[in-house]
């Protein structure tokens, strides 16, 4: 007989083996369903390799699409980590996006880039963190279901963002000129306000990527190393046993969404300040990228863990960008998200390898029939 | 007639057109948490139907009616095939219920297997061949008030008060939708009364994602016939239908309330005011049945309604016999 069992302890290197394993069977897995729908597995896999981790030009654009990805799901797996489901990172970096543009374009030409970058950055993700509280209010004082608040809001944020480019005269937007109130644009940022790089053997890393490992560190301490950490933990694990212990379950959801909303935001801005240097709002801009809903991908495979999370933020930002460089007939688009959902499925089905212990055991019966049956206790 | 033409009677009539998914799907994911298990792939298994469904709408030879019910039948099919993987998932294999569902929404949404059929079938912006239209109930259209809106509806949303009904039946007066409640509510309690909590659970998450990909077909067969690559097709019905089953309390008959509330907000309004020279942001409009979501869900959640009328208390916990 087969026996599932809990494990008690989790061992170390089952955590890094079996995210590996599950990354393995899910390519072979997307193997079968590329052949199945007649193309050529391993000439994808070696052309999507190439566009992605090639050479410093494709290391540059796998850095693009990466780098929103790392502030997406780091944002996730702050809340995740504490079984808060904060799915509205989408959102959230919209307003950080409007924040971040609308400061820089009240700020004007007159500031050092440096000055541009803080205020950017200060109120991009104040801006989203303003946003995550709404459903942490709703979750902390009204007991409502964040995942679906968050959601729903992000819907919201997406028609705002519309709203302000293309249906009103708002400040992000360019109403200059007659042909400008015609066909709607937004207002661009300086030169001087654009985010400077660092490009070390002719790849060109964004300000935005070493914002998010930085910020990857002092999560990773925050877990580590602090009270506030540990709580989160507690409470993730049980939150009645939390609030027992006399914790304060409510202020931790405020501050989490908070952090949550605030790194979400910060990859707004970064897409501001970093690429595209304006409040983006056509469809194929931030709102066709869905780098939130990416997030969450990117949160699972980490298994929440800051690093880990830049890792995959990585990977799978090269995935997109492959996904988006090799785009034609023979790979269809949705091939990205199909294969980003088929690693998250096998990283689901690892995690019960992880939690749980297989055991081989005899019968119960030839067991009894070995060891002498004990007399049974004398009844009253 | 000229009452039939009033704003009211047209908002109302697109509600029932717009609301049919919603319901469809909310029918759906109420069989899925009745049963126990919380499906948030609602969004990615409609968009599966309604390619699906659409291409076989394209494809089949023979009569309308008949090409018609065949490609309903695939799309249901379609989304049951997308909620197996997330039965299999947290049934079977014991994952969060939550992110197994977040998943799945990205595995088929519009980024991805939706988008990829779409593509490979080549359905992005053909003409349609068949399309659902209305049915002129018993001649009875042109009376006022009701006729337009009760009476000259598609066949699917006839279809779907079938359903509704045959629902609220199932869980409230047949023994196996008891035996659902059961294992909703307490799966310890059911498994050692001999019913089988896995198999219930399987049926009930893999008809949730039937109807489900039913309710995408609505769009591409009904309301807007065609496929277009992305999320633009569904919009946001597969999670207004999640936040619905919470708002009707786990019951059918109110899903039908809610759902045609919802459609009127998200198709009736926006469809039919721009018409009638009424000028408001179409943001603003857009926008409205989200926030209304988020504020009925405010509402429900207060301490009052939710010990009243609770969800079923074993919703997202997965059931594992050795740790009952």
């Amino acid at each position: 007989v087969i026996r599932i069992e809990r494990r008690l302890t989790q061992p170390r290197w089952l955590q890094f083996v079996v995210p590996i394993a599950s990354l393995v069977v899910a390519f072979v897995v997307m193997a079968g369903v590329l052949g199945v729908t007649g193309h050529e597995p391993l000439h994808i896999y070696r052309r999507l390799f190439d566009a992605a981790f090639g050479d410093h030009a494709a290391w540059t654009a796998t850095l693009v699409s990466g780098t929103p990805l790392l502030f997406t799901g780091l944002a996730a797996a702050v809340a995740f980590r504490m079984q808060l489901f904060n799915i509205g990172a989408e959102g959230q970096l919209y307003l950080g996006a409007i924040g971040g543009a609308g400061v820089a374009i009240w700020l004007g030409p007159h500031h050092a880039t440096v000055v541009a970058i803080l205020a950017m950055c200060a109120c991009g993700a104040a801006a989203g963190a303003l946003w995550a509280l709404i459903p942490g209010v709703l979750k902390a004082f009204g007991r409502t279901n964040e995942i679906i608040t968050s959601l729903m809001l992000n819907y919201v944020a997406g028609q705002l963002l519309t709203y302000l480019i293309f249906d009103s005269a708002s400040p992000w937007r360019d109403i200059s000129t007659v042909q400008t109130r015609s066909f709607p644009q937004a207002i661009p940022l300086q030169p001087s306000q654009f985010w400077p790089t660092l490009s070390p053997r002719n790849v060109v890393v964004p300000l935005g990527a070493l914002i998010a490992l930085g910020i990857a560190v002092a999560l990773y301490v925050l877990f580590r190393s602090t009270r506030f950490g540990f709580e989160m933990s507690v409470i993730g694990d049980s939150q009645r046993a939390a609030r027992y212990s006399g914790m304060r379950t409510r202020r931790k959801i405020l501050a989490v969404m908070a952090i949550s909303g605030s790194v979400a935001g910060l990859g707004g801005v970064s897409q501001v300040g970093d690429f595209s240097h304006e409040l983006d709002a056509s469809p194929q801009g931030l709102q066709g990228a869905a780098f939130g809903y990416t997030g969450i991908v990117v949160a699972a495979l980490g298994r929440y863990n800051p690093f880990a999370v830049c890792l995959v933020g990585i990977l799978l930002g090269g995935l997109q960008n492959a996904g988006l460089y090799l785009q034609g007939p023979d790979f269809p688009s949705g091939l990205v998200g199909v294969m980003q959902g088929i690693i998250l499925f096998c990283a689901l089905g690892g995690e019960l390898l992880i939690r749980y212990r297989f055991s081989v055991r005899r019968r119960p019966r030839a067991i009894a029939d070995d060891v002498p049956v004990a007399s049974p206790e004398p009844t009253l | 007639v000229s009452v039939n033409s009033s704003i009211l009677v047209i908002v109302l009539a697109q509600a029932l057109l717009y609301g049919t998914p919603i319901l469809f799907a909310a029918l759906g994911e109420l069989l899925a948490e009745r049963s126990g298990v919380l499906n948030l792939g609602v969004q990615g298994m409609m968009l599966v139907g309604a390619v699906m469904g659409f291409w076989a709408s394209q494809r089949a030879p023979g009569p309308t009616a008949l090409v018609l019910l065949l490609a309903v039948a695939t799309a249901a099919f379609a989304g049951l095939v997308m909620a197996a993987i997330h039965a299999f998932l947290v049934i079977s294999l014991r994952a969060s219920q939550i992110v197994s569902g977040l998943a799945l929404t990205i595995f088929a949404g519009g980024l991805g297997l939706s988008s990829y059929l779409g593509n490979d079938l080549g359905l992005a912006n053909v003409p349609p061949k068949n399309q659902f239209g209305q049915i002129d109930v018993f001649g009875l259209k042109d009376v006022p008030v009701v006729g337009p809106i009760l009476f000259d509806q598609s066949a699917l949303v006839y279809a779907s008060w079938v359903v509704t009904i045959a629902i609220a039946l199932y869980l409230a007066r047949t023994r196996f939708g008891l035996n659902v409640r059961a294992v909703g509510e307490s799966p310890g309690a059911a498994d050692a009364m001999g019913i089988s909590v896995t198999r219930y659970r399987y049926v009930h998450v893999l008809a949730g994602g039937a109807l489900a990909g039913t309710g995408g077909a609505c769009f591409s067969l009904a309301i807007t016939p065609g496929w277009t690559a992305g999320d633009s097709l569904v919009s946001g019905a597969g999670w207004i239908a999640i936040a619905l089953v919470i708002f009707s309390f786990w019951r059918a008959e109110l899903c039908l309330l809610g759902a045609y509330l919802f459609g009127g907000l998200s198709g009736g309004l926006p469809s039919t005011l721009p018409a009638h020279g009424y000028t408001i942001t179409p943001e603003l409009l857009q926008a409205l049945p989200y926030v209304t979501t988020v504020v009925v869900l405010v509402l429900i959640s207060s301490g009052w309604a939710k010990r009243r009328l609770g969800g079923p208390a074993a919703l997202g916990v997965p059931y594992v016999r050795e740790e009952r």
